[in-house]
């Protein structure tokens, strides 16, 4: 069985990966690319560990055929901090309590990024529909609500 | 084992292939196809895909509406003139299960899926399906009878006549966790006044049966009346008719039965 040569944007570089049929993308950026950001959480699409942004858009990488994102530009946690400082939204998770075991951390993160890049001053509804896809089995999900729109305000200050 | 995966560039040579291989899956917004493969389905060998803007287009304008298959929920919550189907579109996922899966691939969802499904019956939609002699029109509860059987084809679209007014089609998810989880009922009403009576009430219903299924009973003791609280209590007694609920994580067969007709007598009378 051959492999099919594949290149994407990753987090604004250029990767080429060879994968075998079939593979999802989370698998190519964990195993392939070394970007071990996404996490693999349950493999249905229930638990949102594995969101990353295609073209700007929130997907999840474990139901995305590793192939279909050919010439795209996939961003994940890696890329959204800048240099040595953490990106609005890490600091207000870590100033929030927002992270407890970690593990749904950088999809929580992603999905409330997908939110603010496109509704930088969200309702506190807003906010919980936007990570209602992410499962957190620690915080209760109150302080990451209040990362978020901590992350938000400090935005709107700056 | 390594899948096959087979790119077309037209919905018609991918139902060719599909027919011609009976372990051909259609990816299409890849929750249930990639899924299947994660779980370690060996039942899929070829995964087929089409890169057919046919299957993305929308054509919202007129008083029928046709989605193409491969449209996401994302994108029918984008279209105003899709209003009467973001309720049932926004029920569906988080943002990013919005954002890949489609229409199409919902008519194929098992339960505690296939909510928009659900929707599309009450609206008495038509699915048009692609084999590999064609494309034919089959009406969606036709379609769905039969959908464990319609490997070899593909669906392209479907299509339905928009309600006339808002009041005319009302939707409900029923979960144990807001804002998103999966359905223990969800229930589907197109109940359009005549003067003052209602002419061809559909209702339909998710998570009572294997499939979404139209409750006939609960309809008929709609017909011609207006809807008031006694045609309303009425429908609520007969709703469980014909239904078969199954006991799982959500809920049991006993408590759907049991919560059917609250919520199709808070539905049809406006209540919350």
């Amino acid at each position: 069985m051959s492999k099919t040569a594949l290149q994407f944007r990753h987090n604004g570089r250029d990767v080429a990966i060879f994968v075998d049929g079939g593979t999802n993308l989370l698998v190519a950026l964990r195993e392939l690319i070394g970007d071990m950001t996404p996490k693999f959480g349950c493999g249905q699409g229930g638990c949102g560990a594995c969101s990353v942004l295609i073209d700007g858009e929130l997907h999840l990488a474990c139901l995305t055929l590793a192939e279909t994102v050919a010439g795209r530009s996939i961003e994940t946690l890696d890329g959204i901090k800048q240099g040595p400082n953490l990106h609005p939204l890490q600091r207000a998770f870590a100033d929030n309590f927002a992270a407890q075991c970690g593990y749904c951390t950088p999809g929580m993160l992603m999905a409330a990024k997908a939110l603010l890049d496109r509704n930088p001053q969200p309702s506190r509804a807003e906010v919980i529909e936007a990570i209602s896809g992410n499962i957190c089995r620690c915080t209760g999900y109150e302080p990451i609500i209040n990362a978020v729109l901590a992350a938000a305000s400090s935005r709107a200050r700056a | 084992m390594p899948i096959t995966v087979k790119t077309f560039g037209s919905a018609g040579e991918a139902a060719s292939a599909l027919s011609s291989d009976r372990a051909a899956r259609y990816l299409g917004g890849g929750t249930l196809v990639m899924r299947a493969l994660n779980e370690g389905d060996i039942s899929i060998s070829t995964i087929v895909r089409a890169n057919d803007h046919a299957l993305r287009r929308i054509d919202a304008a007129g008083p029928r509406v046709t989605i193409g298959a491969g449209v996401t929920f994302a994108k029918i919550l984008a279209e105003r003139d899709l209003a009467f189907l973001h309720a049932p579109a926004r029920s569906i996922g988080g943002p990013a299960v919005r954002n890949m899966g489609t229409v199409g691939g919902n008519l194929f969802a098992p339960n505690p899926y296939g909510d928009f499904t659900v929707a599309l019956l009450a609206l008495d939609a038509t699915v048009t399906v692609q084999g590999g002699f064609g494309a034919r029109n089959v009406p969606i509860e036709e379609f769905l009878q039969s959908r464990d059987r319609q490997a070899g084809s593909l669906v392209i679209s479907i299509s339905c006549q928009k309600p006339t007014n808002s009041e005319a089609f009302r939707y409900r998810k029923i979960t144990r966790i807001r804002p998103k989880g999966g359905s223990v009922i969800t229930l589907a009403a197109y109940v359009p006044l005549s003067s003052g009576r209602l002419l061809d009430a559909r209702l339909a219903l998710g998570s009572m049966a294997p499939m979404p299924i139209r409750a006939r009973a609960a309809e008929r003791a709609l017909e011609g009346r207006p809807l008031d609280a006694s045609s309303i209590s009425a429908a609520a007694s007969a709703i469980t008719e014909g239904t078969s609920p199954v006991d799982d994580a959500l809920g049991s067969a006993w408590y759907r039965r049991e919560i059917a007709g609250v919520h199709l007598r808070r539905l049809l009378s406006g209540q919350e």
